[in-house]
């Protein structure tokens, strides 16, 4: 009797629990959108932050003096409604709009926007340079000067040299407008209480869990269709299909490849898809890069070309390099690993930027060629090299192991042994720029939409600086870093264009990379998700959302 | 017996002093900068040198130590170099996490396991004492990994019952008191949100608990075997109670020493266990913590997780000792 | 002592056959030792086809009409014959679980030994670093080691070797304890034999009972463990066929209906681990019914 009852409870429970319907696709709160991210935020101050999961973050609680146009890398008014440049191209004023208010409460003005930069350039506005390490200053705005108030809706940035792409560059989160007020009020812990003029407030963060914004209803444009964000970490790109498909969670983002037949033929999801700026490519060290002593990031004429710790002499030989072009079926990686979400890549960029060389034909996939030119460069048995595989997916290379495991099958192929090497991201990046691999897989997606951004960091010798390397190929034409410097200080866009085709065409003929792919971005939905527009970027912006 | 547990906090000391001086130098002589990981993607050596120089990076090893010790001892276990915040302060966001997660599993495994052991013991040689026993079996040879897997694919991929990965469905209003849902959820008298909870809970819980069930099973059923043989057990039978008095409450009690015992040493099989759980369900705690930490080699919160995880791996197994005094009369302690 | 021990050898085989589950767990290992030593002539394709063949990825095994001809158990993401990955995987994971199990008595013996036979001071220090490392749950332990000495297959291997070793010292410290007040040991001594004659004459052999016993169970929780690390990406690398590694690289896979290439090696995993278990289990009724629990 007592043991039936028992049972009889246990019964209701267990269904209770396991009943789906119950909770599971429970109705839509009013206007919440919670989005499934593949990670948890760093820091929450945008000039601080250099992982996509604090910059979706970011994004919408913040805007800054201009922002990108809907889905394109061209800029328009924010903060700042108009903006003059000097004569010589080194000065330029902005006028800032009037009457907007900070989540906090307070003016945005000329001092929010100087505080907001000025933090992170000048080591003497203390305490506040000591409470970031503001790397991305440091890459991206290292030519601007310094930025002066002229009068409480005017400021000037003052650059050192001419920059062809530092318009654009001002577009991205590093520039954001933060309140000062509030950076008062938290002083070091204010990453943790963000505070901008963007369309959404900050309400909670729990940690790996979730961070919650809520519409700000004082926003200077439209007040958000949404009521709150939030966002959530569900960190398996399994799980976060799952949370989708049950409804817990209204758009996810990074969705597995291989997961697309199954999200194409569920009428309750659609898939987002647009090409994205980005590389994937595998590098080959040429063996030669420059200590540079003064750290300026250029290589000057008392810092001579030295060997790169990962030096490999059959590396150093064009044919074994194009041998290995020549080896890899890329065609069959793009289909069978990225699954199709991806276009072959022949170049160093993707083909819809400025200055991207159409002429250019691929090495096609021939083993019987890279064998000839693997004897005709003295190697006909092969040799054994290293591969240094990266431990995290990307966007520009969804599944890395899988990808360097493919090589390492193809190689064979053609008598090179190829060992895989694996260390966690940090010391990667650490161990690639220091010249210390063989050959690597790495990649790229571009900031902010200029070719400078993926042509010199990337391929020109400048960026070959050993420790700091963004040239994994250690590819030191100096032909090559004159056209590219050419290209960055002048605003003709024709000219520009042509130096750009001039660099991709050397490149391809040294070969000292394997260009994988050119991947697309992808974001799922529920079906009654509308608005969102994908940015080139990466970038998520919620503004424009609504749920119907 | 005070003189007892008085030596056995002492020995905690040396003990707790060694565990921090293997992690500390431990995470200290691997390959890997962490100056680089905190810097990011895009970072200049400029910035690079300045992190290492703001967070002491470039001292002498002993020094590192000891500042890191002293602020230990004051519940100071440094800052985590990813994320900026205490190492204390993410460790408890985290407890109640990996708590409700063994704390639970540790429940299903007792109550599951001591009952199949009593049953098949009170049963020996039936159908039932068979199934159990074989199921036990394969109980302790399961990769948690595997298994984890497997619960997710027919439970949740396949049948859609149950949620694969995190804590609560988050479109549930909640909220947090204590940081404990299912706590919170009693305490705020939010029957949904106990419901979610525990849909959540489920497949980390049952994956994890496996292993201990199984462990518990057997060992109770040995232990019960060996007490029905006793002679108090036949005069008590002869006495003429019935067999359900017999069992439940004279023999249980005596059988249940030896499962302490064994709840003890499974503890830390289940520590280790949820590291793996954990990673392959997405649950919030710190075993996924102190997995993407060495990861991301970040040097004061993995040193934290390892005390945390030693911390209590050390106590749990001085209160099993100490419970094993007061439980069985026969063992002295001097 | 030895003379009873030779006479009991028929004695301790007829026990070993009537003990029915023992028996299992050895056709079980013996299995999968076979798999190891002849996975190069009874598997069906090479474990790592070179170039490798991605048109075949994630293909369904004999079950189903999608399926490849030869490729009874699917394919991986790589298009890789999985059941060719498991057989060689026995080779891998066999060899890792001796060599850690191999690295823990070498140096559970040496300290254990040492330990229990000189005692003193000797012994409270050995005892006290085999108790610190006792304050890790082991898995936790071996993923700090394998931090700081690297990744890989034989990195793994070791980090577990010497996470094990603590447990195999007790147990041997333990038993040398017993063994050196032995009446016979004690005349060894007296007869002026040295420390060295007394310990691997005398001392050793008589302590193997426990050793064999807690070797084979610890083979079971190594080859286990070794796996764990595989799957948290910190063991063997690529393109090593190891079962923890391939199931941490297809378990992504089985949302999208692809659940062969994580379900299998799994069950590899638990059929050596549950056939050691069964024979260290049935080794200890038969040697030494003393130490059952």
């Amino acid at each position: 009797m007592m043991k039936s009852k028992i049972w009889l409870v246990l019964l209701i429970a267990v269904g209770l629990i396991c009943s789906t319907t119950l909770v599971g696709s429970a109705a839509q709160a009013g206007g919440t959108l919670v989005f499934g991210s593949s990670g948890d935020a760093v820091r929450l101050d945008p000039a601080d932050v250099t992982d996509g999961e604090s910059i979706q973050r970011m994004d919408n609680i913040f805007d800054g003096l201009v922002e990108y146009k809907s889905g394109s890398t061209e800029i328009q008014p924010c903060l700042a409604t108009s903006w003059e440049t000097s004569k010589d191209g080194k000065e330029i004023t902005f006028h800032l709009r009037k009457g907007v208010k900070f989540h906090d409460g307070t003016d945005f003005n000329a001092d929010a926007v100087v505080f907001s930069l000025r933090r992170q350039y000048d080591k003497g506005y203390l305490p506040w340079h000591d409470y970031g390490e503001w790397a991305y200053w440091g890459y991206m705005f290292s030519d601007v000067e310094k930025v002066v108030k002229i009068d409480d809706y005017t400021v000037k940035l003052v650059l050192k040299t001419v920059n062809a792409s530092i318009m654009t560059s001002l577009a991205m989160f590093t520039v954001n407008i933060v309140s000062p007020t509030n950076a008062a009020k938290w002083g070091p812990d204010t990453f943790k209480h963000p505070a901008g003029t963007g369309p959404f407030k900050f309400v909670e963060w729990v940690k790996a869990d979730h961070i919650a914004l809520e519409a700000n209803d004082n926003y200077w444009r439209e007040r958000p269709k949404l009521d709150r964000l939030i966002f959530k970490v569900v960190p398996d790109p399994s799980a976060r299909l799952m949370a989708l498909e049950v409804g817990e969670v209204q758009g996810i983002e990074y969705p597995d490849p291989t997961h697309f037949d199954r999200i194409k033929s569920n009428p309750d999801l659609k898939l987002l898809t647009e090409p994205g700026m980005n590389v994937g490519y595998m590098a080959m060290n040429t063996g030669y890069g420059y200590k540079d002593a003064n750290a300026n990031g250029v290589r000057d004429a008392d810092e001579p070309w030295v060997k790169t710790p990962g030096y490999f002499e059959p590396l150093t030989k064009k044919k074994v390099r194009q041998a290995i072009n020549y080896a890899i079926d890329k065609k069959s990686i793009v289909d069978n690993l990225y699954k199709g979400t991806a276009i072959v890549a022949k170049n160093g960029m993707p083909p819809f930027m400025l200055g991207y060389n159409d002429d250019i034909e691929d090495y096609p996939y021939d083993p019987q060629k890279a064998k000839k030119l693997l004897a005709e460069a003295g190697y006909p048995d092969g040799f054994e090299v290293t591969l240094y595989v990266m431990p995290v997916s990307r966007p520009y290379m969804f599944d890395p192991p899988k990808i360097g495991e493919a090589i390492q099958g193809y190689l064979a192929a053609v008598g090179i042994t190829v060992r895989i090497y694996q260390v966690d991201w940090g010391t990667y990046l650490q161990e690639t720029e220091a010249g210390n691999h063989q050959m690597c897989l790495l990649g790229w997606t571009g900031d902010n939409g200029d070719p400078d951004n993926f042509m010199n960091v990337l391929y020109g010798p400048n960026a070959c600086s050993i420790g700091t390397a963004g040239n994994y190929g250690f590819y030191n034409d100096e032909e090559a870093q004159d056209l590219l410097s050419k290209a960055l200080q002048t605003y003709d866009e024709s000219k520009r264009a042509e130096y750009y085709q001039k660099v991709q065409e050397m490149i391809h003929e040294a070969a000292p990379w394997v260009y994988l792919a050119h991947s697309n971005q992808n974001v799922v939905f529920r079906a009654n998700v509308q608005g969102y527009v994908l940015h080139p970027t990466s970038r998520k912006f919620f503004y424009p959302v609504w749920i119907e | 017996m005070k003189w007892y547990i008085i030596k056995r906090l002492l020995m905690l000391i040396p003990v707790l002093l060694g565990t921090s001086i293997i992690a500390f130098s431990l995470i200290h002589l691997a390959p890997g900068d962490p100056a680089r990981t905190m810097a990011g993607e895009h970072a200049s050596q400029r910035t690079i040198n300045a992190i290492r120089e703001k967070y002491g990076l470039d001292k002498p090893i002993y020094i590192q130590y000891g500042i890191w010790l002293n602020r230990a001892l004051h519940g100071d276990m440094g800052r985590s170099i990813v994320s900026n915040e205490y190492v204390t302060k993410e460790i408890l966001d985290r407890f109640p996490n990996t708590f409700e997660l063994t704390f639970f599993a540790m429940i299903l495994a007792i109550a599951i396991g001591t009952m199949a052991g009593i049953i098949s013991a009170s049963k020996q040689y039936s159908a039932l004492d068979y199934t159990f026993m074989g199921i036990a079996l394969f109980g302790i040879s399961m990769p948690v990994f595997w298994l984890g897997i497997m619960l997710m694919m027919i439970f949740g991929v396949y049948l859609r019952w149950l949620p694969i990965g995190g804590r609560i469905n988050i479109l549930i209003p909640f909220h947090r008191i204590t940081g404990f849902y299912l706590l919170d959820s009693i305490i705020t008298g939010n029957f949904a949100a106990l419901i979610s909870t525990l849909r959540y809970l489920i497949l980390p819980s049952t994956a994890l608990a496996t292993i201990p069930m199984a462990t518990i099973a057997r060992v109770s059923r040995s232990s019960m075997l060996e007490v029905l043989r006793q002679d108090f057990i036949r005069t008590e039978r002869a006495k003429g109670l019935s067999e359900r008095v017999v069992i439940y409450k004279h023999a249980v009690r005596n059988a249940m020493i030896p499962v302490i015992t064994v709840i003890g040493l499974n503890f830390g099989l289940l520590l280790a266990g949820a590291i793996l759980t954990e990673t392959v369900f997405s649950w919030p705690g710190i075993g996924r913590y102190v997995v993407s930490a060495v990861r991301m080699r970040d040097y004061p919160a993995v040193q934290g997780c390892v005390l945390f995880f030693a911390f209590v791996f050390v106590i749990v197994n001085l209160v099993t000792d100490i419970m094993y005094v007061y439980i069985d009369p026969r063992i002295h302690y001097e | 002592m030895e003379r009873k021990r030779e006479t009991k050898t028929g004695e301790l085989i007829r026990r070993f056959k009537y003990n029915k589950s023992a028996v299992f767990g050895l056709v079980i290992v013996l299995v999968l030792v076979l798999c190891a030593i002849l996975a190069n002539y009874i598997a069906p394709n090479n474990p790592t086809p070179s170039p490798p063949e991605l048109f075949n990825s994630l293909k369904p095994g004999f079950w189903s009409e999608d399926g490849i001809k030869g490729m009874p158990l699917g394919t991986d993401a790589l298009g890789r014959c999985v059941l060719s990955r498991i057989l060689y995987g026995a080779r891998v994971s066999l060899s890792a679980g001796f060599v850690a199990v191999g690295i823990a008595m070498l140096l559970g013996i040496t300290f254990g030994v040492t330990a229990g036979y000189y005692g003193g001071r000797v012994d409270a220090v050995i005892m006290r670093m085999v108790d610190i490392m006792f304050a890790f749950p082991a898995l936790l332990l071996a993923i700090v080691i394998v931090t700081v000495i690297g990744q890989g297959l034989s990195k793994a291997m070791v980090a577990i070797g010497i996470v094990y070793a603590p447990q195999m010292a007790r147990i041997i410290r333990s038993s040398v304890l017993y063994i050196k007040e032995m009446e016979y040991i004690e005349v060894q001594k007296a007869i002026g034999s040295s420390n060295w004659r007394v310990i691997f004459r005398h001392v050793l052999p008589n302590s193997m009972a426990p050793v064999i016993v807690y070797g084979t169970l610890m083979l079971a929780t190594a080859i286990l463990d070794c796996a764990a690390l595989g799957f948290l990406g910190l063991g063997a690398q690529p393109p090593t066929p190891e079962w923890g590694a391939m199931l941490s690289k297809s378990y992504s896979y089985i949302v999208s209906g692809a659940w062969w290439a994580a379900t299998f090696p799994g069950i590899a995993i638990l059929f050596s681990v549950l056939g050691l278990n069964l024979l260290g289990d049935g080794l200890r009724d038969i040697l030494d019914p003393r130490l059952k629990t």
